[in-house]
């Protein structure tokens, strides 16, 4: 009986599990609480994924009302991917962020910290498993709000206008987008994904239905942090506490990677792009420019914390640069990117985390000489660092190699070569820390720091371990990535 | 405002009937125009306007912190606890059919609670925000919520 709930069992359980927190109260306990609930989230994603796998998609009708009236949980590859992914995250950050969040956050706020933690997870997961675009519409908000209040608990004041932005900027994403969901109803009279996959194709050349379009793509754009909207994304990443740092970056840009896969791929599938408007090479354009922007950007920055969030920037680019292929490879390596970029940057982060712990700070000169005292620390950052670049025995490999295939594929040579140059921009801006605190002697900053400790390491190593492993043993995520893909493009053409 | 002998009077006298007349948008909102939302955000005027009249801490003294945050949870839980029990009751989450013996007293049911949990959750919600906005003296930024 109860494998048949697994859908809503995953969003209910960190939902009610939220407002629970606030009855507890006690740092610790709250803690507790909530590394439980991520712990428990976790099995049940890879449980529907494995399900899905094996018998196809999983339909769950809330209500016991039948879509396209009510609504419906739909999961397919996609989904149950980016479920998995969102669900580790929140289980490995969980437990990471008890010590960084005790040096970082005021005591007494720490139950309303973790109690937005599982919020923004049940949204981000409510968007990747709804099948109702006006459901996800609701989960959006939920998880944006309340990382609107996870960035402002940021322990310098810069929080607080970072906060802002993001707000006023995820508010203008979200009201685009749900203007694009009313265009939408308004033209079909109909809310579910699903549905409206079958009945957009007819009215593609309605100037509403176009609109729409337009809508989703620049609403979904803003939450994605695609170049051009993605000034929210560097302060918010940067002025964050630590671990929430490491939660966003690793999951809430994937997540509306997802919702802009959908958009394009799903609702719009089988709507010719080309006749109408260039929205994929639209999107090709941007990606392209986030890539180098986003990286040149990245060289000069003396925040680390900031420098990799630049890095996200451009790396999100490599994500709908696969996208706008059009292909099942392309799209396959914008989806196994979606995973990998949220292990190797969730990784990095975390080191982040643990030198913000130990030194208080993440200057790229207070962070000199730290290859010494902090060693595994460190050699973490190395490894992601790789990753990032895209160095072979990597997952950043892995992405780099299917997208340049799939360029070549279309015989776009020129797309390849630039993603090779955007990737040797990578070599200069890690090699640039790794040579700071590898080279350098200490400074007074790191003079007395030591190795971060165990409750910070484990989790950081857990995730670059699963960086190199992925990056070793690749079938997996291929696989489910290129079954993902063809559910997308197969219904298509 | 606590001088103004005629607001006083005027809002102490009009408190109950804007109680009274939430509590008729709560439960009547499954016949006629209302429901919870609409129902807490009335209920909750009433606490506003008394606050208005009487100072935030008056009304911290009839309705403490800790009330406000204890019911913003239980309301949450309850709507989610009626899905839950149609979990429980073989149905899907939030099936009221599954409530009751008959399916539609079941759906009466289901929607009461549902919306009792919405106007429970607005109507602290909205109290909560004033208080943590009206009280928020330079002096002490950490206490409300």
């Amino acid at each position: 009986m109860i494998a048949q709930h697994m859908p809503i069992i995953q969003i209910i359980l960190p939902l009610m599990a939220a407002p629970v927190c606030l009855i507890i109260r006690h740092p610790h306990v709250v803690w507790i609480w909530a590394v439980a609930i991520s712990l428990l989230c976790l099995p049940i994603s890879v449980s529907l994924l494995m399900q899905v796998m094996d018998t196809g998609t999983i339909v769950y009708e809330l209500g016991g009302w039948a879509a396209p009236w009510g609504i419906e949980y739909r999961i397919d590859t996609l989904n149950a991917f980016v479920l998995v992914i969102v669900s580790a995250i929140g289980a490995v950050v969980m437990p990471y962020a008890r010590r960084s969040v005790e040096k970082e956050i005021p005591v007494s706020r720490i139950y309303i910290f973790y109690s937005m933690m599982l919020l923004c997870q049940t949204g981000l997961m409510g968007i990747a498993i709804t099948g109702d675009a006006f459901n996800l519409f609701v989960f959006l908000e939920i998880s944006s709000l309340s990382s609107y209040v996870l960035i402002s608990f940021g322990t310098d004041r810069r929080a607080l206008t970072a906060a802002y932005r993001y707000l006023i900027m995820g508010t203008i994403g979200a009201t685009f987008y749900i203007i694009g969901v009313g265009f939408m109803y308004s033209a079909t009279g109909s809310l579910n994904i699903h549905d409206l996959s079958t009945l957009i194709p007819e009215m593609a050349g309605s100037r509403t239905v176009q609109a729409a379009l337009a809508f989703l793509t620049v609403g979904l754009g803003l939450k994605v942090a695609l170049f051009p909207l993605h000034m929210w994304l560097p302060n918010a990443y940067t002025y964050a506490p630590s671990a929430v740092t490491v939660f966003l970056a690793a999951t809430a840009t994937k997540v509306a990677v997802y919702a802009l896969i959908r958009v394009t791929y799903t609702i719009f599938g089988t709507v010719d792009f080309l006749d109408i408007v260039p929205a994929r090479d639209l999107l090709m354009g941007m990606a392209l420019i986030a890539m180098f922007v986003g990286s040149a950007v990245a060289i000069y920055q003396v925040n680390i914390k900031r420098m990799l969030a630049y890095s996200s920037v451009a790396q999100i680019g490599y994500m709908i640069l696969g996208l706008s292929f059009d292909t099942v490879n392309g799209v396959a390596a914008g989806i196994i990117h979606l995973f990998n970029h949220a292990m190797m940057k969730g990784g990095l982060f975390m080191v982040l985390g643990a030198v913000m712990y130990r030194i208080g700070s993440v200057h790229l000169h207070d962070m000199a000489g730290l290859g010494k005292k902090m060693p595994l620390t460190m050699a973490a950052f190395v490894g992601g660092g790789l990753s990032l670049i895209g160095v072979p025995l990597t997952v950043g490999f892995v992405s780099k190699w299917y997208l340049i295939q799939a360029a070549l594929e279309k015989g776009w040579w020129p797309v390849a070569a630039l993603i090779v140059v955007s990737s040797l921009m990578a070599v200069i801006y890690v090699w640039r820390v790794v040579e700071v605190i590898y080279m350098k002697p200490a400074g007074q900053a790191a003079e007395n720091a030591t190795e971060a400790p165990m409750s910070l390491l484990i989790p950081t190593w857990v995730l670059i371990g699963a960086a190199v492993y992925f990056g070793i043993d690749a079938t997996t995520t291929v696989d489910v990535a290129v079954a993902a893909a063809e559910a997308l493009l197969g219904g298509a053409r | 405002m606590k001088q103004k002998i005629i607001l006083r009077v005027i809002s102490k006298f009009l408190i109950p009937y804007i109680l009274l007349f939430a509590l008729y948008v709560q439960w009547h909102g499954d016949f006629g125009p209302g429901g919870g939302f609409q129902a807490g955000v009335i209920f909750a005027a009433g606490f506003i306007l008394y606050a208005i009249i009487f100072g935030v801490d008056t009304v911290r003294v009839v309705i403490p912190a800790v009330v406000t945050r204890l019911l913003l949870v239980f309301g949450v839980l309850l709507y989610s606890g009626v899905g839950v029990a149609g979990i429980i009751l073989g149905g899907n989450y939030l099936d009221y059919n599954v409530l009751a013996h008959e399916p539609t007293h079941g759906q009466h049911y289901g929607i009461l609670l549902v919306e009792l949990g919405v106007g429970i959750t607005v109507a602290s919600a909205m109290i909560t925000i004033f208080c943590t906005f009206a009280g928020r003296g330079p002096e002490d930024p950490e206490e409300e919520v």
